[in-house]
């Protein structure tokens, strides 16, 4: 199978060796069979649930017993609720504040970051300190740091009133938003020291003999080559904060009231408060479909699908 | 070309340490403090004196049994990681056939699915498989959902083996199983290492599939245990922030000996 005949000029040889590519270097290839554990595994775990949520938010369920058909009652009892409603809302706008808070925030210190003097390696070590804890660990530690008697804001009246930043809206709202920039600011901004790092330095170095300063290079350089990083963190984020679970149960449970009961939230409450599995299942469909739809709507705007290179002409 | 430096950056770099710094700060010298001390001076003030006793206290309330459960379930899934990706990510890199193309594809569509997504059917899986509140129906969708990322970083880096020793392996006859072991798996260490790291990061700082899929003290896991010392005795700061520094020194160990894997690992296909 693997005959080359020794005779034959290397130029000819060489086609030959192409046209037998596929006997050559299918020897030793791997059948599909290597995949089937992991593929089975996944899909077991992961696909099969993915389907059953379509099926569960048709059925009634109430955690014991069977499930029964449902028709469209979770759906309408669903998209009739005005918490639910309003839950969309919040989702939105706490992923909104995300992207629009850490965004300028992480570029700024990723590219600081990519500096490679020495202190600017010894600060970002310390940045990057809050990836080292779990969302649960994080939400916890701010949640004693900022604890209406014992806490911060008890100390500091002049800043934090009352000091019950719990009770109400904007300021719940605004603590949610605040612990989400501490926890998820580090890991954006590593995405952007990466690919600042990955600028090629002949761009500066062509900006300076033009005689453009610090701010124009940031703003004409910098910028448009951390688009594609840009659209990468965005998208994360956006999943990120819809997704956004951990810190709502621990800091506020929703609340006051249903003030910042987000949709994942109140997927949870749903499901696993109410034991209404049916509504649940319903609500994380909605959840799943908004961060499809967002990420969709994001890389086609952004053209990201046309994969554009950002070093083209270089 | 030496340039001036940037005075306005460092500046905000400053503020945004303060800002890291502070909770950090408080967590760390709380846990030094007694319940009464916190509560009268506050949580910036200095800590008095040393004490290990929120520490001890943690254990006293059951963190070593929580401890245990964590890793093993975070042993069982870097194990099962371990066993089933590198066998796929061989195959999406070197199998030919629509097969394969159309599993990369399902594991490519994977990563775009949310753990809420799945939650409520995973409980009614779990439970009519009787897993529930058995550490073994965490660690399984655990292990399924690092999948994915695992194996779009593994096979990055067995894209990056050279083509030629593939053939001269083929040229030897070599057959599939050894060319894994004796080519594939030696020189993928890297891409290994980050998968490990990766998938035990998700394994020990997950929250929601233990929250739902477990309910006893004996099936707790520390994420848990926190959450659950916050809702019953979050009036003890000090033992609550001593057990949350405990949670995170086996991660600082990781950080301190392995940042570049811990880095990978953390950034997952976000750094891709």
């Amino acid at each position: 199978m693997t005959r080359v005949r020794p005779a034959a000029p290397p130029e000819r040889r060489r086609r030959r060796a192409r046209t037998r590519t596929a006997n050559v270097a299918d020897v030793g290839r791997p059948g599909f069979l290597w995949a089937a554990p992991a593929t089975l595994f996944f899909a077991a775990f992961a696909l099969v649930p993915l389907i059953m949520v379509v099926v569960l938010s048709f059925m009634s369920w109430d955690g014991i017993g069977d499930p029964e058909f449902a028709g469209l009652d979770n759906w309408r009892r669903v998209l009739d609720d005005p918490v639910m409603i309003k839950s969309i809302w919040l989702s939105l706008l706490l992923t909104g504040l995300g992207v629009a808070i850490q965004t300028p925030l992480s570029i700024l210190l990723g590219v600081w970051a990519a500096g490679n003097q020495k202190n600017r390696a010894v600060l970002s070590a310390i940045y990057f300190l809050p990836l080292l804890l779990s969302a649960t660990a994080v939400a916890v530690v701010w949640g004693a740091l900022l604890d209406p008697n014992f806490g911060v804001p008890a100390e500091a009246a002049w800043l934090f009133g009352d000091g019950n930043l719990y009770g109400e809206q904007a300021t719940a709202i605004g603590v949610l938003a605040f612990v989400s920039t501490w926890q998820f600011t580090p890991f954006h901004t590593l995405i952007y020291q990466g690919a600042a790092r990955a600028i090629p330095p002949v761009l500066y170095q062509a900006a300076e003999v033009d005689g453009a300063g610090r701010y124009r290079q940031f703003f004409h350089i910098t910028l448009p080559q951390l688009r594609n990083a840009m659209i990468t963190s965005m998208i994360l984020m956006v999943v990120g904060g819809l997704t956004t679970f951990e810190t709502v149960l621990i800091l506020t449970q929703g609340g006051p009231g249903t003030d910042t009961t987000i949709s994942a939230y109140y997927m949870y409450e749903r499901a696993f408060r109410s034991f209404d599995y049916g509504a649940g299942a319903a609500i994380a469909l909605v959840l799943v479909l908004a961060a499809t739809l967002i990420s969709l709507i994001m890389v086609r705007l952004s053209g990201y699908d046309k994969m554009r290179s950002t070093t083209e002409g270089l | 070309m030496r340039r001036r430096p940037n005075y306005l950056a460092g500046a905000g770099s400053l503020v945004w340490l303060f800002l890291i710094g502070l909770p950090l700060y408080v967590m760390l010298s709380a846990t030094l403090k007694s319940q009464s001390e916190f509560a009268q001076d506050g949580p910036l003030a200095l800590p008095d004196g040393f004490t290990l006793d929120n520490f001890t206290g943690a254990f006293d309330t059951g963190f070593g049994r929580y401890f245990l459960n964590t890793l093993l379930v975070t042993v069982c899934v870097v194990g099962i990681v371990l066993l089933l990706v590198p066998p796929l990510s061989y195959a999406i890199v070197r199998s030919r056939g629509p097969v394969t193309t159309g599993v990369f594809r399902l594991f490519l569509l994977g990563l775009a699915i949310p753990l809420q997504a799945v939650i409520v059917p995973m409980f009614y899986l779990i439970s009519e498989a009787g897993l529930y509140d058995n550490l073994v129906g965490v660690i399984l969708p655990t292990a399924a959902f690092c999948l994915p990322v695992s194996a779009l970083i593994l096979s990055g880096t067995m894209r990056d083996i050279s083509r030629e020793l593939f053939e001269a392996m083929a040229m030897d006859g070599a057959s599939p199983r050894r060319v894994f072991f004796q080519l594939v798996l030696p020189l993928s260490r890297g891409g290994l290492s980050t998968i490990v790291v990766f998938s035990a990061l998700q394994a020990w700082n997950g929250f929601l599939f233990p929250l739902v899929l477990t309910q006893s003290d004996s099936t707790k896991v520390v994420t848990l245990g926190l959450y659950n010392f916050k809702t019953e005795r979050g009036i003890d700061a000090p033992g609550l922030l001593a057990a949350v520094v405990l949670s995170m020194i086996p991660v600082l160990l990781v950080y301190l000996f392995a940042r570049r894997a811990l880095v990978q690992g953390l950034m997952g296909v976000g750094g891709k």
